[in-house]
């Protein structure tokens, strides 16, 4: 175990010798101290190494991660695992705002809550919330899945694209151009992996599923009012 | 009989049309009527603002002594990042290329891009779309946009970019989205942008991440972590607030600002709002060099103009006002071969004419540019439009030169405001220069 400790040395220091681990490296488990809400903390990883942040984060934590997984023992401030191609984020705690927004790929794990837009405009990345979502969660999201064990805020789903949610708890609105679907097995079964592979506490029958209607892809004005 | 031929002998008011209800208005109205629908199209403002051309240069005098044309040297070299980038980029001419996306140009016209860029020594941009590898792999230098849509982003591409330019707004559409309609998402545009293929993709007009200035410091100081601080941060911003948003950029840590005037091009949007919103590149750039003054940031962050820039004239007058560099949209497009005459003929046939094709959204671009259909794009020789493109560029720089050389400047960098005058009231007090003929600067007194 390598210990950086950020009240001891620069988050440039950090950064630099994260990403200065290839494929390859031996050094594959790193620990954090006093991450102290520093922003952009283990961001642009790219090595198969485990991070843990003993502490909570500020701005943008494991932002663009690939290959690496990286745990934050506390909570994690906006935009956690923004963009994240590959690799798995756990946070202990709550996540503020935007969590794993425009995420590509990977798994975000979120053992607490997720403020307002969590999932926003996600492009593949995988998301599981054990708690409750903020308002315009998963807003014009692409692709990739959102899984919340909890409650969803106003306007889930806003202008969603090919993105799919599952909700076990209440949705308090529904955004534009986004419906409750039909769960089909396979749902149920990317259910059953995404609980399995995050430990979440639950059940695939439990949740329902939301998409989109499909109905805004292509510009029409008598949907104008629906914006 | 009698009464008839008395009406007859009466003169008659020539018929006159409305200024206020116009032949072009009226067409607009009845368009709309008909299709229910706001008019999309790309391009920037066509109504005639006070621009560069509204200024002239003094030339050299009995106070002012000039350089001589073709043997005293008149340097052209821009360095950009200077700031905090540890990796500076090096350019040999001060215009580069804005902007544009892959997916609302073809490909070979974005290769073509890269080619004239590199060949004239200069950068090129990607766009809303991600970096495509004919661009990366022409472009010797290659500026990277990190837009709202994240569309193609990758910390990949962001590391073999040689900039990143964080788009805040463009001129064409400072608070807007863009639109990239259903016609123009080909399998391979559908498969970076990671979306369907054949629906409308919205680009959005914020960031997903990030909300005012003291956020984008913090994404800014994400990026430069990334990147290992190496490459320069751009923040790019439409003609909106030029002096508090060029503040605001320089506070968040940006190494070069890129301010856009109306006159800057998009892929496509509402025409309401590219000539409705945000101002002339003239009246922009005085407030953003005065921003800089104002922090003592002038020439240490770098000043890229864009929005209407056209000629060697354009870019010296900019310059004089103080800009580093200027950039070019739609010019380039232009040398490419996008609206050429020789056209005629296919741009009637799609009901508009050469010069004044601007449905760049629908993919039909007969120049094979503003397309993704595979014959329309295989139209365009990338080879042959990039020299196109480096010749304009070289051009341009030459004209620049010249002007320079005639205010005796050895380096296009040291024209000034006090070489320039005014043609018209508007443009004196928008540049801040005097009103030709006078000593006067309207707002600041003087005769």
């Amino acid at each position: 175990m390598q210990t950086f400790d950020l009240s001891k040395s620069s988050l440039r220091e950090l950064n630099a010798t994260l990403h200065a681990q290839k494929a390859s490296t031996n050094q594959t488990a790193w620990e954090i101290a006093n991450p102290r809400g520093h922003h952009a903390i283990a961001v642009g990883l790219d090595a198969p190494i485990e991070v843990t942040v003993k502490g909570s984060t500020g701005y943008y934590c494991a932002g663009m991660n690939k290959q690496a997984t990286v745990v934050v023992k506390g909570s994690a401030g906006p935009g956690v695992a923004e963009n994240m191609m590959s690799g798995t984020v756990i946070v202990e705690g709550d996540a503020s705002q935007y969590a794993g927004a425009t995420g590509n790929g990977g798994l975000l794990v979120i053992k607490g809550n997720a403020s307002s837009r969590c999932g926003i405009s996600m492009k593949g990345i995988d998301i599981v919330v054990y708690g409750n979502i903020g308002h315009m969660s998963a807003f014009m999201a692409q692709s990739g899945n959102l899984v919340v064990l909890g409650d969803a805020g106003d306007a889930l789903g806003d202008s969603l694209y090919e993105a799919r949610l599952f909700v076990r708890g209440s949705v308090k609105s529904l955004g534009a151009d986004c419906i409750e679907k039909e769960m089909r097995p396979e749902h149920l079964e990317i259910l059953r992996e995404l609980i399995e592979r995050s430990g979440a506490p639950a059940r695939p029958e439990e949740f329902k599923r939301y998409g989109s209607a499909r109905r805004l892809y292509n510009f029409h004005i008598d949907n104008a009012s629906a914006y | 009989m009698k009464d008839e031929k008395k009406a007859a002998q009466i003169p008659q008011t020539t018929p006159r049309q409305s200024w206020t209800f116009s032949n072009e208005m009226n067409s607009e109205i009845r368009r709309a009527a008909a299709t229910g629908i706001y008019d999309i199209r790309g391009g920037g403002s066509k109504r005639k603002v006070p621009h560069f051309d509204d200024l002239l240069f003094l030339g050299a005098s009995i106070s002012r002594y000039p350089l001589e044309g073709y043997r005293e040297r008149c340097d052209t070299k821009v360095v950009l990042g200077t700031r905090f980038a540890k990796k500076p980029i090096e350019l040999d001419i001060p215009i580069t290329i804005a902007g544009m996306s892959f997916g609302s140009l073809s490909g070979p016209a974005k290769e073509a891009l890269g080619r004239g860029a590199t060949l004239a020594g200069t950068s090129t941009t990607t766009g809303d779309g991600g970096m495509t590898e004919e661009e990366r792999g022409h472009s010797n230098k290659l500026v990277y946009q990190y837009l709202p849509s994240r569309y193609g982003m990758n910390p990949d591409d962001l590391r073999r970019a040689d900039a990143i330019e964080v788009v805040v707004g463009q001129g064409a559409k400072p608070g807007g989205g863009g639109m990239l309609l259903g016609q123009k998402i080909s399998d391979r545009v559908a498969k970076m942008r990671n979306l369907p293929k054949g629906i409308d993709q919205r680009s959005a007009c914020r960031h997903p991440d990030w909300t005012g200035p003291d956020d984008l410091e913090i994404k800014i100081l994400e990026l430069r972590e990334i990147t290992n601080w190496e490459k320069p941060i751009y923040v790019k911003i439409g003609g909106a607030r030029p002096y508090y948003d060029t503040t605001l950029a320089v506070k968040a840590g940006a190494d070069v600002v890129v301010l856009d005037g109306m006159q800057g091009g998009t892929a496509a949007t509402q025409d309401v709002f590219i000539e409705h919103v945000g101002q002339p590149t003239l009246a922009c750039l005085p407030q953003a060099v005065k921003a800089l003054q104002d922090l003592g940031m002038h020439r240490k962050v770098q000043l890229i103009i864009s929005g209407g820039i056209r000629s060697g004239a354009d870019v010296a007058k900019a310059l004089a006002l103080g800009a580093d560099v200027a950039s070019v949209g739609t010019a380039a497009l232009i040398a490419l071969g996008d609206n050429d005459p020789h056209l005629e003929d296919e741009y009637r046939a799609l009901g508009t004419t050469a010069g004044a094709y601007d449905d760049w959204h629908e993919g039909k671009c007969p120049a094979g540019i503003t397309t993704q259909d595979p014959e329309l794009m295989a139209r365009l020789d990338p080879m042959a439009a990039g020299r196109r493109l480096a010749n304009y560029l070289k051009v341009m720089t030459l004209e620049a030169q010249t002007i320079a050389r005639a205010c005796g400047k050895n380096h296009v960098h040291n024209l000034e405001p006090e070489d320039l005058c005014a043609l018209t009231i508007e443009a004196a007090a928008m540049a801040g220069v005097p009103l030709t003929g006078t000593s006067w600067i309207p707002g600041r007194g003087g005769f």
